[in-house]
């Protein structure tokens, strides 16, 4: 396998399992979020915002996969 | 940090209607001296620091008692600035930085929304496209890099030089990720704007090659909504890192309770 193949194997690998985590840390704070908008209804703003953010960070994690999967794909430092 | 960029191959050939070309890494360089810049980026922050100016001139020319229009909108994005900066940095030190993280926020939020509110592709470059200026990792790393600055600053007026004392604070061991850790800050800083809105207008972008009408409408939608968090983000960690490097770990407690 050359190097061009190998990275595109590698930065789908790259972002596929860079979605793994944040995935399940997104499902794990949402279930959490509901739950306590259910509890307590009157927090609905707060804890909207405050998911948000958070999700936002977890984002950030499959961003740092895509970003490694774009440098492989455009700017590859091992091709020519 | 240039990113001297191929495109890829599918993208380029003649069998898409070329409606949308995703130039990743294509420049219209600038030469300055010995220094190569890309010019495109350079435009586009024009563009956003002149909106920004005007508004502020716009908002501030005539002002009135009871706000409106322009003065009015002014005036809610002030108060959200501070309630950020105070809800981050705290009741008793927010004040001198109100004016660093809300031109962070105004500046970054405006070069995203611009990305994708404002029809650039109609203006054609030799080279390159203007986009957000956002989604070229130098600005990003500049930002991120200023952030860095200014918590150690804020550090050093503050505490002196035993604001180096944090970083054997608990205990010792601890030196070598208390000092990673300056450095994975500017680095996780900049790679999440710039890999949220490069991936934001890579997606706008893909879409519009493969369905040119209506479908892309929801992503780009998205896209805006990102965008706004993204800048909330940036600007809601830069007043966290100025909060941490104001506070030792000693009186972190009795701050929060007075």
């Amino acid at each position: 396998m050359d190097v061009s193949s190998a990275s595109v194997i590698a930065a789908a690998l790259a972002i596929g399992l860079a979605s793994l985590g944040p995935g399940i840390g997104q499902g794990n704070a949402s279930a959490s979020a509901v739950e306590g908008i259910a509890r307590q209804p009157e927090a609905e703003g707060k804890i909207r915002g405050t998911l948000l953010l958070t999700l936002a960070f977890m984002e950030s994690l499959t961003i740092y996969g895509l970003v490694i999967a774009l440098v492989l794909l455009f700017a590859n430092p091992f091709v020519k | 940090m240039p990113l001297d960029i191929e495109m890829l191959n599918f993208l380029d050939s003649p069998n898409f209607v070329s409606l949308a070309a995703l130039e990743v890494g294509q420049h219209f360089y600038w030469h300055i001296g010995s220094l190569k810049v890309h010019g495109q980026v350079f435009l586009a922050t024009w563009f956003v620091m002149s909106v920004l100016i005007i508004a502020s001139l716009l908002a501030t020319r005539n002002i009135q008692q009871i706000p409106k229009g322009m003065q009015n909108l002014m005036e809610y994005a002030m108060d959200f600035i501070r309630e950020l900066t105070r809800n981050q940095i705290g009741e008793k030190e927010y004040r001198p930085w109100v004016p660093f993280i809300g031109t962070l926020f105004l500046f970054i939020f405006v070069c995203n929304w611009s990305g994708a509110l404002i029809p650039w592709k109609l203006i054609h470059l030799p080279e390159g496209e203007l986009a957000a200026p956002t989604n070229d990792i130098n600005t990003t790393v500049a930002l991120s890099l200023l952030v860095s600055i200014a918590y150690f600053y804020a550090g050093f007026k503050k505490k002196g030089l035993s604001y180096f004392a944090k970083y054997v604070q608990p205990t010792p061991i601890l030196l070598p990720i208390a000092v990673l850790e300056d450095f994975t800050k500017p680095l996780s800083l900049s790679f999440r704007l710039f890999g949220n809105i490069l991936a934001d207008e890579l997606v706008v972008g893909v879409l519009v090659l493969l369905v040119p009408l209506f479908v892309p409408l929801p992503v780009m939608l998205l896209g805006l909504f990102t965008s706004a968090i993204q800048a909330l983000v940036f600007a809601t960690l830069a007043g966290a890192y100025i909060h941490e490097a104001l506070e030792g770990h000693g009186d972190e407690h009795e701050e929060e309770h007075a």
